[in-house]
């Protein structure tokens, strides 16, 4: 039986295959998986927020995009990883509450999908696949034995992307 | 802000009755509706890490009822009524004056129904809470999700989030005799509005 290991609210971990990494009921928080398919190693980071230089100090640097990929990133690269094969997979970002005068702060989820392609990017990494948006939550899974992206939803179903 | 959630055991005694009287206002006004008599615990007052808020209700993945709404004056914040799916249908069906276990899922009326509950259960509290501490708050029209938890909570969760690792929530639970009912009433003032509220009592 290969280990299901959770990951919560800003928070990640990292493995390899065959474990799997799953995180809980995202609205506005992304799901950012990294993956090498050669050594079956990779990670889940859950972010809040797009930007640390935005918020008050925070001893929890999963919290933020700008933040938090780094520091998977080193952790999936001296697991064994290579970074030109490690490839991203995002999903989550949406917005819950329909206001018609909706803050930036409810719009939150297209800041931290935006802002999760841009860090990815500007770390060398591919962004292959995306599930984002909308107005629903999400459960995300990340296989490290096929790399896998599971995005399950209350009711509209479930899709590997 | 670190400062704002360091507290005395005085202050939080005295949130914790505004809780209390907020949520007493919230239960009388729900138990009429519905002509029920409508139980309720001690709020909890607590200030928790973040991540574990999701928890206070079953779990991130734990399908949920929220009706959200902003809440605005001189000590903004946000409310969220949360119900268990099954609560939340069997709450439905009582307001509808249809058999329990009729409702497998929300049609447009139901959700209205549901966002009314909302406005009238933080009418009462924010009404109680001026009686308190003399500042007006009013709530923003509501707005329904059905969801998972986690996903829900985020709403609240990240405006904290960009101030602190930590949330200070006012929660009560409520009780329908008949157990049908359960759900979960959060205030949470926004950073800033604690002291704000504090000061108001005139707590030490």
């Amino acid at each position: 039986m290969a280990d299901l290991i959770k990951v919560g609210m800003a928070d990640y971990k990292v493995g390899r295959g065959p474990s799997k990494l799953i995180s809980y009921g995202l609205g506005s928080c992304i799901g950012i998986s990294l993956y090498d398919p050669q050594t079956k190693i990779g990670g889940l980071l859950h972010i809040m927020l797009p930007d640390s230089s935005q918020a008050r100090a925070s001893d929890n640097p999963a919290k933020f995009a700008d933040t938090g990929i780094p520091l998977m990133l080193n952790d999936v690269i001296s697991l064994g990883a290579s970074r030109s094969r490690l490839v991203a997979k995002i999903a989550g970002g949406a917005q819950m509450f329909a206001f018609a005068n909706a803050t930036d702060i409810m719009r939150v989820g297209n800041r931290n999908a935006d802002a999760a392609k841009q860090i990815l990017r500007r770390n060398g990494i591919r962004v292959i696949a995306e599930d984002t948006g909308g107005n629903y939550g999400r459960t995300v899974q990340i296989d490290l034995d096929t790399g896998v992206y599971k995005v399950k939803t209350i009711d509209r179903g479930e899709k590997d992307i | 802000m670190t400062d704002e959630y360091d507290l005395t055991p005085n202050q939080l005694d005295a949130l914790r009755e505004i809780g209390n009287v907020g949520a007493g206002n919230s239960a009388t006004a729900l138990s009429q509706i519905i002509n029920k008599r409508i139980d309720m615990n001690v709020p909890k007052v607590a200030l928790v890490p973040i991540e574990t808020v999701p928890d206070l209700v079953g779990g991130p993945d734990t399908i949920v009822v929220g009706v959200f709404l902003r809440v605005y004056g001189k000590a903004p914040g946000n409310i969220l009524f949360l119900l268990p799916q099954k609560s939340a249908f069997y709450l439905v069906d009582t307001l509808m004056g249809r058999e329990h276990g009729t409702t497998k899922k929300l049609d447009f009326m139901d959700e209205s129904a549901l966002m009314e509950i909302g406005n009238i259960l933080s009418g009462a509290y924010l009404n109680a809470f001026f009686n308190f501490t003399h500042i007006s708050m009013l709530p923003s029209i509501p707005a329904l999700a059905m969801d998972m938890a986690g996903a829900i909570l985020n709403v609240v969760l990240v405006q904290l989030g960009q101030m602190g690792d930590r949330a200070m929530v006012i929660e009560t639970e409520f009780l329908a005799e008949d157990d049908g009912i359960n759900g979960h009433f959060f205030l949470v003032p926004d950073p800033g509005s604690l002291g704000t509220l504090i000061s108001a009592v005139g707590v030490e």
